[in-house]
């Protein structure tokens, strides 16, 4: 009982964030610059959180989700503007492709781990990249255009359902199965976890919501480039992931937003700003290494203290 | 059609596909030269991963560094090609350093996540820390050589490829005279073998391992200039794709053995040059990703590397 009501007082919560951002939007407080952040916002939080279910919760760390969010981009923009589908169909065949290539990716390169994995992610996300730049069907390096079928509701709505649905899995039996896994993977193993079964899952499940991702990004930015989605993106992905806490949710989204304040209002001098966040990110693993939350939730906190005892710091 | 008129289209027949061998080989040469940068790189990588498990992403921006010594030495204070070189080499060593002792050394022990995302954050840190005092614009290197082909037995090879092939080539025979026959070579190895083992043998790890950084740098730093002769120009993002490839080289050769990460590079340069060569030159890039995919699923251990049984 308790359960639920937490979940509808986050829900309603929610609602009140997004009737706030409607009406700032609708009322013409906000100008399109402010707008558009807050729409980046919500992106950017679908990013952090699904690479949060493979990196946080798996413990398997990829670095080339950009790839995801590239595939999710150019086939829910071809699907809108050379096949004339609506906007939801556009998005979600973008998301299930993406799922598609998470699965592809995730099968072979899943059996490797810590580095291996990492170079071996990254460099698939390089692939789905020249892939899309040699092919002239979507424009090659010159770029793809697209019109705005992006706003606040779709980003808004897009942002909760991921939030819901990755929160909802990691607390499942498969969530802790996943955290088992990232836990120590041989114990997992010997537990008769099918630790295969749900990496592969995490990870196609992150590829899923970064694909949901890339059809709104490329719906909101008029013109998609293969360079839009170089390893630098993914990095950007990973530093919210990271600074938020590894195995943090909230931490996550919470950075995710920080971030793109910071990045929004250092929008004119992009090399300060990504000194500010290359200085920060290594400050932060230096003298903090769990991240800013550790794998706790912000929403810990508000939890009264009688259970006491559980640290899940490792 | 008469005798001779067979004769003399047999003879443009030859001779076209003489020139076609002439080509290849011609490619072969310029894929080994672009292959011994790569192998130059990769030999930082392997060293340093080789000795403390850490994928040093910021190799890639110490080679970039390197280039900009080289370009600053020889057109703004006009110094030649080698004193512009050993120059580039010596600052390298030194950048090495410092980035392994203020970023790298605390994180010995901590988890090889914190350890990689540091690495990346050093590498942006420098890459922008550039950008800022000069712009990402690029800069374009001197021609060394007026007549820029020599021809040897019909094949036209570049005078840079030559060059660029000769200093890796002793740069690469230093190496495995210092890692072989002198006493931080021996420790290098120690320490790479077993840190622990070789502390309590009385060799200094913390000294042998900024000696690792210092050469692995001073290489990078090398393959910087001639990363710049060889494409004449350098920018300030330039590290990055080299970089990445020099790491698929080092896989490809067996990560932590030197021999494998010059093979590696040489091999990644022939075939990044050959498909470039059948008409695939945007493909480039991704060939040396699909390379290290395959030999990450198939053989994992690297061309040269002995396969551990992984340990509970």
């Amino acid at each position: 009982m308790k359960k639920s009501k937490i979940f509808w007082s986050y829900l309603i919560l929610a609602l009140v964030i997004y009737a706030v951002g409607q009406a700032l939007i609708s009322l013409n407080i906000i100008d399109m610059y402010y707008k558009n952040m807050l729409i980046t916002m919500c992106i950017n939080i679908m990013l952090a959180v699904s690479l949060h279910v493979v990196i946080g919760v798996t413990g398997q760390f990829s670095i080339g989700h950009a790839g995801f969010l590239a595939i999710g981009a150019y086939v829910s923009a071809i699907f809108t503007m050379k096949l004339g589908m609506p906007f939801i169909v556009a998005i979600l065949v973008g998301a299930i492709v993406a799922t598609l290539a998470g699965l592809i990716v995730g099968i072979p390169t899943l059996r490797l781990k810590g580095d291996y994995l990492a170079i071996a992610t990254l460099g698939f996300a390089e692939i789905i990249r020249i892939t899309f730049l040699n092919i002239d069907y979507v424009g090659g390096a010159a770029g793809m255009q697209v019109t705005q079928l992006s706003n606040w509701t779709y980003a808004f709505f897009a942002a909760l359902i991921t939030i819901i649905v990755i929160s909802n899995f990691t607390k499942s039996r498969h969530g802790r199965a996943c955290i088992a896994i990232r836990e120590d993977e041989i114990a997992a193993d010997a537990m008769g976890i099918n630790t295969t079964y749900y990496k592969v899952t995490a990870f196609a499940l992150g590829a899923f919501f970064a694909g949901v991702a890339g059809g709104i990004f490329s719906h909101n930015v008029f013109i998609i480039q293969p360079s839009a989605f170089g390893f630098l993106k993914s990095f950007d992905i990973l530093i919210f992931v990271v600074l938020g806490g590894l195995g943090s949710l909230s931490g996550a989204i919470i950075s995710a937003v920080l971030l793109t304040l910071v990045s929004t209002y250092l929008g004119n001098f992009p090399e300060t700003r990504m000194i500010i966040y290359s200085l920060v990110l290594i400050l932060v693993m230096l003298y903090r290494p769990t991240g800013l939350l550790g794998t706790k939730e912000i929403t810990d906190l508000f939890k009264s203290k009688k259970k006491g005892g559980i640290d899940h710091d490792q | 059609m008469g005798a001779s008129e067979f004769a003399l289209f047999f003879s443009v027949k030859e001779a076209v596909k003489g020139v076609k061998v002439m080509e290849w080989i011609q490619q072969l040469i310029n894929g080994v030269s672009l292959g011994s940068i790569y192998a130059l790189i990769a030999l930082g990588y392997t060293m340093v991963y080789g000795i403390i498990k850490l994928i040093n992403f910021a190799h890639g921006d110490v080679f970039m560094i390197g280039g900009f010594i080289g370009f600053y030495a020889m057109v703004r204070w006009d110094m030649g090609f080698i004193p512009a070189l050993l120059l580039a080499m010596i600052l390298c060593a030194v950048f090495g350093v410092i980035i392994e002792r203020v970023a790298y050394k605390r994180l010995r022990n901590s988890t090889r996540i914190a350890a990689l995302i540091t690495a990346i954050g050093v590498s942006l840190l420098i890459e922008y820390t550039v950008v800022f005092f000069r712009g990402a614009q690029p800069e374009g290197y001197p021609d060394l050589f007026v007549e820029k082909n020599i021809t040897i037995l019909g094949v036209q090879i570049s005078k840079t490829s030559i060059l660029i092939l000769a200093v890796s080539i002793v740069l690469m025979l230093l190496l495995q005279f210092i890692v072989q026959k002198t006493k931080i070579g021996k420790a290098m190895r120690a320490v790479s073998h077993d840190a622990d083992a070789a502390r309590l043998m009385g060799i200094n790890v913390d000294n042998t391992i900024s000696a690792t950084f210092a050469i692995g740098s001073a290489l990078a730093g090398a393959a910087g200039v001639i990363f710049g002769v060889y494409y004449t120009k350098v920018d300030p993002f330039m590290g990055i794709i080299p970089g990445l490839k020099a790491f698929v080289a080092a896989v490809l050769g067996g990560i932590g053995i030197i021999p494998g990460a010059m093979v590696g590079g040489m091999l990644l340069g022939v075939v990044e040059t050959f498909v470039s060569a059948l008409g695939f030159s945007l493909w480039r890039d991704a060939a040396a990703f699909i390379i290290l995919i395959l030999i990450l699923i198939f053989r994992p251990e690297g061309i040269f590397g002995k396969n551990t049984r992984e340990k509970v």
